[in-house]
């Protein structure tokens, strides 16, 4: 592994880093910029969770790679996300048509 | 008989098992802060009222803290392309600063909670609270984790770099893929706690 | 027989001291035995517990004979039990059977020891992960006995520690909660060790419809170790913050305990407690009975001569089984004012979920027909296990669905149903395997004729406990009483039969005794074993016995489904796995 091609590649793997990172930080800001707002809670958190999505895509796909891995990793993260949505949303669904006592 | 791809990848599945091994375990902790946000989510659905994290909580300090980890984040992938590229000593200036990065962060978290302690702010004077040290604190847990590995790998685990050069940096990739996965866990905690 | 590949000793393999050989071995077959050890030491253990909560059941009131003096004034004055003592004794014969006996056993033990050999690898593909797991179940152990020692004893809210009862509960539960931190530390980093061993370090030609179903099993059941494990270790941490820190994660307002007003600030759920232990406790009844499908598998294509019928469907129900595992676990609580459509979603589900355990169970008794069957002990159990397993599953039914489960939620129907499918289920299967493979660990056989008196002694006491455990059920007797129910009037009718479980359950150990002998005394005095006394068809036969370190000395290759039993025109009944096509 110590051909200068693979140097090169490398050296494009940083140069993704580095806007990768500008991104991040420049992302940061607007969350922050835009909490100062103080917007009605529903979009407040709808807004912070689609900026915090963005950022988390970036910071798996490129800093992790995850954006070239191999199928079998995809399978077990696409596993997770499902059973990670199932945690989220089954246990508030608790009350849905029984509002009662928490 | 030795075990093999430790190093080189298994054709079929194109991985070596570390990073398989890795991607596993951070599927059992997605799985794991996953549970903390779910509470989060029904505590907070449940309570009749909720104190806005701007409000009560120091977001100046968690927003710098927040370009900390992220920088943390470029230290240590710059590490392994440093590895990658056979080069040592920068390899050691990032991973170094990965560390320091790391431990500024928990100095911050430090002053942060003190300063709540101060003011009589625990964990049991409400759910808001009792939600916010439990996350972060579990974060800051894991954080800790990563600096002890990460020190590790610095120190006596750099001997690798010697006899088993891809093996070395293999390992780096697998501290890496942890380490930006806590830097993940804040990108959501952070907004979630702080700026709602 | 031939040895595809046969492991000696490496010339300049180095000579370990002791604490490095067999304390912190790194090797899977020492650890495997460690763990199966330690599991079966915790599994009479907890077996212990129970026949002292049976003697409560029988004769409330009545000094323990015999030992009654050595609990202390604490627990059992005058050798009579306190009702603080039996639920200790309840909740943590609950805890220490199924995450210190029957887990540890079934994945820790027989997955460590059998998987590597079954899919032709050198060990697992992280041997010091293995052994921090195996020492990460010790200490949790260590914690967990240690926690009767502690003032007010061990945990007493259940095995399910539900809130607000365990965040007020004496100093044991602190104790339960750090155990189970680290029983699970040792489960994730276990199944992940297992995941990347299957599918990672399993030798050339044997891929996925190769595996025998018992690989197949282990690898559906570290899934969900994994991923359902860790909603639970959070609401552990979560319910340590409530009893240490005082916070209200799980507390909710306006606590009043013994007049008091609680001074915690609230605004905590119960529910959410439930929520988090049920989402790994479902998912957890599978990792209980999954192994012991696989075992049972393996014993019947073994024994009958035959492959197993329906293998694909028995594989695609395991990955379906193990999917639905995480989304109806509310179906245990459907008594805490859930909404009619969440009800109804979780009841759903859950008659799902039992079709892929009938596919499974009925593709083993179909691989019986047309067998040429051998009754070896291994076979006794696995046969029984099928219609044992059958009661259990069928009684779960009733549970699964909300108008019915009305009357018997926390009952000893309950208790009936999910006994039947642990005890005489997956504890039987257990057994099998333990006469199946203890040849290959030991190279001796255990006796057969104490085998089964040990089978037989067991098939029908064991009955004679859970069977009576349906009618008082029916009849509305509540779990959990330490009196077995003696104060209720709807009661009375049904009250002889805690006698008559008692009385069984102390038979049932009586019988357990010439397992005990037999698996010690066998291990230097039992029958020589060859490498392959089953004449069985998979990789780990194909092994010196026991196999040495690094298992394989040339990497195995593998041309055949693993069950290839009377295969037409082959000139044995059995062809091994390694065996190439004739050329």
């Amino acid at each position: 592994m110590t051909n200068d091609p693979h140097a090169n590649e490398i050296k494009q793997h940083v140069r993704k880093y580095v806007i990768v990172f500008v991104a991040l930080l420049t992302l940061t800001i607007v969350t922050v910029a835009i909490s100062t707002f103080h917007l009605p809670v529903g979009a407040a958190i709808a807004v912070a969770l689609v900026v915090a999505t963005i950022k988390g895509s970036l910071v798996a796909s490129y800093f992790m790679h995850l954006i070239s891995e191999k199928k079998l990793i995809y399978f077990v993260l696409i596993l997770t996300a499902v059973f990670f949505v199932v945690l989220m949303v089954l246990p508030i669904s608790h009350w849905a048509d029984n509002p009662g006592l928490h | 008989m030795q075990i093999p791809y430790t190093v080189a990848p298994r054709q079929d599945t194109g991985l070596f098992n570390a990073k398989l091994g890795i991607w596993l375990f951070l599927a059992s902790e997605v799985m794991l802060f996953g549970a903390l946000f779910s509470s989060l989510v029904l505590l907070r659905t449940g309570a009749p009222e909720w104190p806005h994290g701007w409000d009560h909580l120091d977001w100046k300090l968690a927003t710098f803290n927040t370009i900390v980890l992220i920088s943390s984040s470029v230290t240590m992938v710059m590490a392994w392309a440093s590895l990658m590229m056979k080069d040592f000593s920068k390899f050691r200036i990032y991973l170094g600063g990965t560390i320091l990065l790391a431990l500024l962060f928990l100095v911050v978290k430090y002053f942060e909670y003190t300063h709540e302690f101060h003011l009589g702010i625990f964990p049991s004077t409400s759910a808001f609270f009792a939600v916010y040290f439990t996350m972060t604190g579990l974060h800051g847990l894991h954080i800790l984790g990563g600096i002890i590995v990460n020190g590790y790998l610095w120190g006596p685990g750099a001997r690798m770099w010697k006899t088993d050069p891809a093996r070395f940096t293999n390992r780096i990739e697998i501290a890496g893929l942890y380490w930006h996965f806590v830097d993940l866990v804040w990108i959501f905690l952070f907004p979630v706690l702080y700026l709602l | 027989m031939d040895h595809v590949a046969t492991a000696g000793h490496h010339a300049h393999e180095e000579i370990l001291p002791f604490w490095r050989k067999y304390l912190f071995s790194q090797d899977h077959k020492t650890i495997g035995i460690q763990y199966g050890l330690t599991s079966l030491v915790f599994l009479l253990f907890g077996f212990t517990l129970m026949m002292l909560m049976r003697w409560q059941l029988a004769y409330p009131g009545q000094p323990i004979p015999f030992v009654g003096q050595w609990f202390g004034e604490a627990n059992a004055p005058g050798g009579v039990m306190v009702p603080e003592f039996y639920n200790q004794l309840g909740a943590m014969h609950g805890t220490i059977m199924v995450f210190l006996g029957v887990v540890p056993l079934a994945v820790g033990a027989f997955g460590n020891y059998i998987i590597p050999l079954q899919i032709g690898a050198p060990d697992m593909a992280f041997p010091k992960l293995n052994a921090a797991s195996y020492w990460s179940y010790f200490t949790g152990g260590v914690v967990m006995l240690s926690s009767f020692f502690v003032p007010g004893g061990a945990a007493n809210s259940g095995w399910t520690s539900y809130a607000p009862l365990s965040t007020i509960a004496t100093q044991g539960q602190t104790w339960w909660l750090l155990g189970m931190i680290f029983l699970i530390t040792s489960s994730l980093l276990g199944s992940v060790n297992i995941i990347v061993t299957i599918i990672q370090l399993r030798a050339k030609g044997m891929n996925f419809m190769r595996f025998p179903f018992f690989v197949w099993a282990q690898l559906v059941t570290s899934f969900l170790l994994l991923l359902a494990f860790p909603p639970l270790e959070a609401a552990g941490v979560m319910q340590l913050m409530d009893r240490v820190v005082g916070t209200s994660f799980f507390m909710p307002s306006g606590l009043v305990v013994a007049g008091q007003p609680l001074t915690n600030s609230g605004g905590g759920s119960p529910v959410l407690w439930q929520h988090l232990f049920w989402f790994l406790a479902h998912p957890e009844v599978y990792v209980l009975i999954l192994p012991a499908m696989g075992i049972v598998a393996e014993v019947i294509a073994n024994n009958t001569r035959k492959p197993l019928w329906g293998y694909k469907s028995i594989v695609y129900a395991t990955i379906f089984l193990g999917f639905m595992s995480f989304i109806v676990w509310a179906h245990h609580m459907f008594l805490t004012g859930m909404g009619t459509t969440i009800s109804a979603f979780f009841q759903t589900t859950t008659m799902i979920i039992s079709i892929p355990s009938v596919v499974i169970l009925t593709a083993l008794v179909l691989s019986l027909y047309g067998g040429s069957i051998r009754f070896t002990t291994p076979m006794l159990f696995a046969t029984a296990f099928l219609p044992m397993f059958g009661i259990g599953g069928l009684t779960g039914l009733p549970l699964g669905l909300a108008p019915t489960d009305i009357h018997l939620h926390d009952t000893y129907y309950v208790i009936g149903h999910f006994h039947y499918v642990v005890a005489p289920g997956t504890i039987f299967a257990l057994f099998a395997g333990i006469y199946h493979w203890f040849p290959k660990v030991t190279g001796h056989r255990m006796n057969e004729s104490l085998g089964k008196i040990h089978f037989w002694g067991s098939l029908v006491s064991i009955n004679f406990i859970f069977m009576p455990m349906f009618i008082q059920g029916l009849a509305g007797v509540s779990r959990r009483l330490y009196d077995g129910g003696q104060q209720y009037a709807h009661a009375q009718g049904v009250l002889y039969l805690n006698q008559v479980m008692s009385i069984a359950a102390w038979t049932l150990f009586v019988f357990q005794l010439p397992f005990i002998f037999n698996f010690f005394w066998s291990i230097w005095k039992g029958e020589k074993s060859s490498d392959n006394p089953w004449d069985a068809t998979t990789l780990e036969w194909q092994t010196p016995t026991p196999p040495g370190h690094g298992n394989f000395l040339i990497e195995p290759v593998v041309y055949r489904t693993p069950y290839e039993y009377s295969v037409p025109n082959a000139s044995k009944d059995f062809t091994p796995q390694t065996e190439p096509e004739k050329a």
